[in-house]
């Protein structure tokens, strides 16, 4: 029985090797100099470590402090644009009686099922009919229908009893009040959620800033690491320490949010 | 999933009919104002846009001149096309490798995490890490593991095999190379499926079996696998699509070389749609892959999703 014990200690520990230790590798590749971090055999472990390798690549391009600039203004719009249409139509279809609601609610579901490959074209051409290339409308507008976070929300608002809401009525609460004073603060718990997840969405996007964005003062931090890669690919310790920028602030907010992340796959992927 | 009743409001009140009628008159327009922002978008940008690139599909399309009508011609292309041969194989190749080795390795992590062991939540987060973790990150990173004189050929020689592979630069294990670091990446975000449907199996049937002098392994085998099975189903279906679909690490790492060697579906539809602005040929693509992962997709419920009753 004890080493059995042992047995998936071991197990647990060499999984958290594999699957931590390309971050460990990369935060001390990020740390050497442009000669040594090619070296062979390589010297990744051993000093000199240059954490003003963070600085040089902050201050490499102009354009990196606006890459994440960009990046967080345009996580954080999507993040509240959908917060908001997502419990709006989770509440509705949670808890409201009108026609077409089952049919609207199976079409919202079934766009799941729809590859993104498949509305990437003909979407690239509408963008360009309304003008929006090279803009962010294109990776935010489409993204006020979310079918997963309509779905999330309004398995969440199911799960709510219905007492608060009653109590409301008879106070003579009307549909909107109840909505926003009754039953979003209560949905607290599915809206941190979503929100972690979306905002993972779009902070790690790469395919829609790529197609929609042309000028490099307007790309996302993913897609101007790509570009930062192109410039400047002898220096792997600068690559390394751009894309941290990249995954650092999301490895923290994963950290901090995990149990929300959990809960959010049960709520939104199979318990119906 | 049905929705319960929703016709309990203001019981007890003897309220006149007209009041119902204009109560019911509002709730149906307020239900409509809160749907609208959501069900608008995905008219346009999921309902028309499908029918846009059905139309698309039977034109030629260059976002310059106005769409001439082609009849099959973009469909008839595909046929003779031997980069969509070349993407089609490496997809499917792809697919087949990625989602069962994927799928079997989350469903590992998450028995073992199961188990009761300790520091669970640290456990859980490390092998989690590399799912939120963005596309470009891995491979960047992944582009500097797998140099010719990168880390990973160190620990292969370490390990008494002569590597000097250029791991990406060779036809022969570029698309391999790619494989191993998306299980790596994704392998986590299924296991968080399996785990929560895991902790949904009651004790007491496990209980039970061993009380029948099932042992580990026959537990496993005869109680949870089959209890299992819809988020076998999940899993499998979403890695399929997945899969299918992919193109950031293929964009970056490789633009789909060396040789095609890693020229995949969405990588080949980006390629005509935003390289070569054959829009029309694009979308047929599209509609290619949308009708493959259909296909897939039915064919695995037939053998996957089957009910299970205790």
């Amino acid at each position: 029985m004890r080493a059995r014990g042992i047995l998936i200690y071991a197990l647990l520990l060499a999984i958290t090797v594999v699957t931590f230790s390309p971050f460990v590798l990369s935060i001390l590749g990020s740390l050497k100099d442009t000669r040594s971090i090619l070296a062979w055999p390589p010297r990744i472990f051993s000093p000199p470590f240059h954490p003003e390798n963070y600085v040089r690549v902050w201050r490499a391009s102009p354009l990196f402090p606006v890459w994440v600039r960009n990046s967080v203004v345009l996580a954080v719009i999507t993040v509240v644009v959908k917060l908001l249409s997502c419990s709006m139509a989770g509440y509705a279809f949670a808890r409201m009686r009108f026609p077409g609601r089952n049919l609207l609610f199976w079409a919202t579901l079934a766009t799941m099922m729809v590859p993104y490959a498949v509305t990437l074209v003909p979407n690239y051409t509408i963008m360009a009919r309304f003008g929006w290339i090279d803009t962010y409308l294109p990776l935010i507008v489409p993204g006020i229908s979310d079918a997963f976070g309509v779905f999330l929300m309004a398995q969440f608002f199911k799960t709510l009893p219905r007492d608060y809401e009653d109590a409301a009525r008879i106070d003579g609460a009307s549909w909107f009040t109840i909505f926003w004073r009754v039953m979003l603060p209560l949905a607290r718990p599915a809206l941190v959620a979503l929100a972690i997840f979306k905002f993972q969405a779009s902070w790690n996007d790469f395919l829609g800033p790529l197609i929609y964005l042309n000028s490099p003062s307007k790309f996302t931090l993913p897609l101007g690491l790509n570009f930062f890669k192109g410039q400047y690919f002898h220096f792997w310790e600068l690559i390394l320490a751009g894309a941290m920028f990249n995954a650092v602030p999301m490895l923290v907010i994963f950290a901090i949010f995990q149990r929300y992340f959990i809960k959010g796959i049960s709520l939104g992927g199979l318990k119906g | 999933m049905g929705f319960g009743g929703t016709g309990k409001r203001g019981a007890g009140y003897p309220a006149p009919l007209f009041w119902f009628r204009r109560a019911r008159t509002r709730e149906i327009l307020t239900a409509y104002v809160l749907i609208a922002p959501h069900m608008l978008a995905l008219g346009v940008f999921t309902f028309f846009a499908m029918g846009f690139a059905f139309y698309l599909g039977f034109h030629r399309y260059d976002l310059l001149s106005p769409p001439t009508f082609v009849g099959i011609k973009n469909f008839a292309r595909i046929l003779t096309d031997r980069d969509f041969h070349i993407a089609l194989r490496n997809t499917l190749y792809y697919t087949a490798v990625v989602v069962p080795v994927q799928t079997e390795l989350a469903l590992f992590y998450a028995v073992l995490l199961n188990r009761p062991v300790r520091f669970r939540t640290f456990f859980r987060a490390a092998f989690y890490a590399p799912s939120v973790t963005a596309s470009i990150v891995i491979s960047l990173v992944f582009i500097w593991l797998y140099a010719k004189q990168g880390i990973f050929n160190y620990l292969l020689t370490r390990l008494g095999l002569p590597a000097t592979i250029d791991w990406l630069g060779n036809p022969a294990t570029a698309l391999p190379a790619i494989m191993m670091m998306n299980i790596w990446s994704t392998a986590p975000t299924f296991m968080v499926v399996f785990l929560a449907a895991l902790q949904d199996i009651p004790d007491s049937l496990l209980e039970a079996a061993a009380i029948d002098g099932a042992n580990a392994w026959q537990r496993f085998t005869r109680v949870t696998l089959p209890l299992l099975r819809p988020s076998i189903f999940f899993v499998v279906v979403m890695g399929t699509i997945g899969c299918l679909q992919v193109f950031d690490q293929i964009y970056i790492m490789t633009r789909g070389g060396p040789l095609k060697s890693t020229m995949t579906i969405n990588y080949l539809i980006y390629s005509e749609a935003f390289e070569n602005f054959r829009m029309g040929y694009a979308a047929a693509l599209s509609l290619i892959l949308f009708v493959l992962i259909l296909l897939l997709t039915l064919i695995q419920k037939r053998y996957i999703d089957v009910e299970v009753q205790y």
